[in-house]
């Protein structure tokens, strides 16, 4: 009973994880570099959709309307500032140059959020914030369901996008193979612009879902990046759904070891698994490509 | 020269906040060459290397505070942190790209959080030993933990070891096809620098008075040591030294006026270092003597 319940959430927030996921996924799989600022991106998509609502009580669900595409101009600018020039370096160098910028930007934008916005958690609080779906003996918080749903039809959208578009099909073309795809005359550069921008607008909003479901502070960013780099570990790269059913096994084992382990360990468990993963099956549970 | 100058400083001075700055400087160059010796020679990243100092400082805490001489107590916290350094570099290592620098970072997150739930409390040093507490031991033990990690890096350097090392970082399969076996090469590169910050995390256990041992594990230490190594000049020797020197004295400086702001500068530092200077301070000031020189 207890258990039940506690999968229920944990399929919830599962959701938020793939969704969080799928966009460093679509970096990491299309540029082939990790940014390890993946989490702060979240962060900041979180603190948007906060002060929206705190300012002119902006509906959270739909600022994510504004949100998405002003995260989505800040991946513009950090890739034209940053990332232009890790991706013109040969794969390993890519990586590494990746992974150091990431880092340099983590700390950046943790410490900038606690100047603007100091230390302290913050959450958006709606009049239909307590509205909860009873199933049976179980309740189903209204919230966190609308916000799975909408990941689910975000990355629904997103795959249509990749699969049919002009410019989808040239993200995957990149993907597959940089260099083949620049001699069938793709703008690769800018192909590489547009996945990392569209990567960034997924995290900001993750990061507003995350705010109306749970709370956000500067320092999540780090809890994020793990979160999405258990779920890519777990999922492996290249599926967006591939990711979502990652996000919600995270999710579930999140669940199991609160109700047996007890709280304090939720974080834990998900890194273990990652670890083992990692060091067992680097190529991912599902993936076929790591 | 720098040393020696160093060396002699609590006999001319018994100002404490000096000497706890120069404790800070010398744990700084520790971890900073202990980073670059695996980040900076070896090519291998790390961005959990907070996991490393802080497995010294419980071990090495634990032990010394419960009685033993504090050599064997330094001994056991490098040996712990090595054992784990090896536990997840040893899979990580035979395959390339993120695997061990996601791998390390996750690592020092779930000691960070295990370590917090188990041992909630602070830990302070036991009434008797605060008694006899005296600064001076705990600078010349950072002093002389920080020349022994500057002499590791540039004895190793030059030898044949050292070198295989940068043909690994270079091009690993290039080091390969010429005999240098490069998983070896990294993995010894992993123990030496483990082994440095396990010691650095049982001076800071040795020299804190009291702190929660959560902190010993906080993702602070690896930006210290990432920042410092970039800023100072990564894969070079004195690059860590100098760095440590700039960036622990500008924090103590930037500290007083605003809290946190050092963390932001040097956090855009680090990024223009990364896209612009690869070798950071060392490399900025040979290129500043040629110029003199030159124009001489």
């Amino acid at each position: 009973m207890i258990l039940t319940q506690q999968l229920i959430l944990g399929v919830l927030v599962g959701g938020l994880y793939g969704l969080a996921a799928a966009g460093l996924s679509l970096t990491f799989g299309v540029l082939r570099v990790l940014n390890v600022a993946h989490g702060e991106l979240l962060m900041l998509g979180g603190y948007g959709t906060f002060w929206l609502f705190a300012l002119w009580q902006i509906d959270p669900f739909l600022s994510l309307l504004g949100v998405g595409p002003a995260l989505f101009v800040l991946g513009l600018v950090l890739y034209w500032m940053l990332f232009q020039f890790v991706v013109k370096a040969h794969e390993e160098a890519r990586i590494k140059n990746s992974l150091l910028i990431g880092f340099g930007l983590t700390l950046v934008f943790h410490t900038l959020a606690i100047r603007l916005w100091t230390a302290d958690e913050r959450a958006v609080t709606t009049d239909y914030a307590g509205a909860v779906v009873k199933i049976g003996v179980f309740t189903v918080p209204l919230v966190r369901l609308s916000s799975l749903v909408l990941a689910f039809a975000i990355l629904t959208a997103l795959h249509l996008f990749l699969a049919k578009a002009r410019w989808g099909r040239a993200i995957r073309a990149t993907a597959e193979d940089w260099e083949a795809a620049a001699l069938m005359g793709i703008p690769v550069g800018r192909t590489y612009l547009l996945a990392f921008a569209l990567g960034t607008a997924l995290a900001g909003i993750a990061g507003g879902l995350v705010s109306v479901s749970y709370s956000i502070s500067p320092s999540i960013g780090i809890e994020w990046t793990l979160k999405a780099l258990i779920v890519v570990v777990l999922a492996g790269l290249g599926s967006l759904f591939g990711s979502f059913a990652g996000g919600i096994l995270l999710g579930l084992a999140e669940a199991t070891s609160v109700v047996f382990l007890g709280g304090p360990y939720r974080e834990v468990v998900g890194l273990v698994l990652f670890l083992i993963v990692l060091l067992v099956r680097p190529q991912g549970l599902f993936g076929d490509r790591g | 020269m720098l040393a020696a100058g160093f060396a002699g400083f609590p006999l001319v001075t018994a100002r404490n906040d000096l000497l706890n700055l120069g404790i800070q400087i010398f744990l700084a160059v520790a971890l900073a060459e202990s980073w670059n010796l695996l980040g900076g020679y070896a090519g291998q990243i790390t961005l959990g290397h907070a996991a490393f100092f802080g497995l010294g400082a419980l071990v090495t805490r634990t032990l010394w505070v419960g009685g033993a001489p504090l050599s064997v107590a330094l001994a056991a916290g490098a040996l712990v942190a090595t054992a784990f350094g090896v536990l997840i570099g040893g899979p990580a290592f035979r395959l390339r790209g993120a695997y061990f620098a996601i791998g390390t970072l996750g690592l020092a997150e779930i000691l960070r959080i295990t370590v917090g739930n188990l041992m909630p409390e602070i830990s302070t040093i036991p009434v008797t030993a605060l008694a006899s507490y005296d600064l001076v031991p705990r600078y010349y033990l950072t002093l002389a933990l920080a020349m022994f990690s500057v002499a590791v890096v540039a004895v190793l350097v030059r030898s044949r070891v050292g070198l295989g090392m940068q043909a690994v970082r270079e091009d690993e399969a290039a080091a390969e096809a010429s005999g240098v076996g490069a998983f070896r090469h990294k993995l010894l590169a992993l123990v030496l620098s483990t082994a440095l910050a396990g010691l650095a995390g049982g001076a800071f256990a040795y020299y804190h008075v009291s702190y929660y041992p959560q902190h010993a594990f906080s993702p602070a230490w690896t930006f210290d040591a990432v920042l410092i190594a970039f800023i100072g000049g990564v894969g070079t020797v004195h690059g860590p030294v100098l760095g440590a020197l700039f960036y622990v004295i500008a924090k103590e400086v930037l500290a007083v006026q605003l809290v946190e702001v050092h963390l932001l500068i040097f956090g855009v530092l680090f990024l223009l270092v990364v896209l612009l200077l690869p070798g950071g301070l060392v490399e900025a000031w040979s290129r500043a003597r040629r110029l003199i020189t030159r124009n001489s």
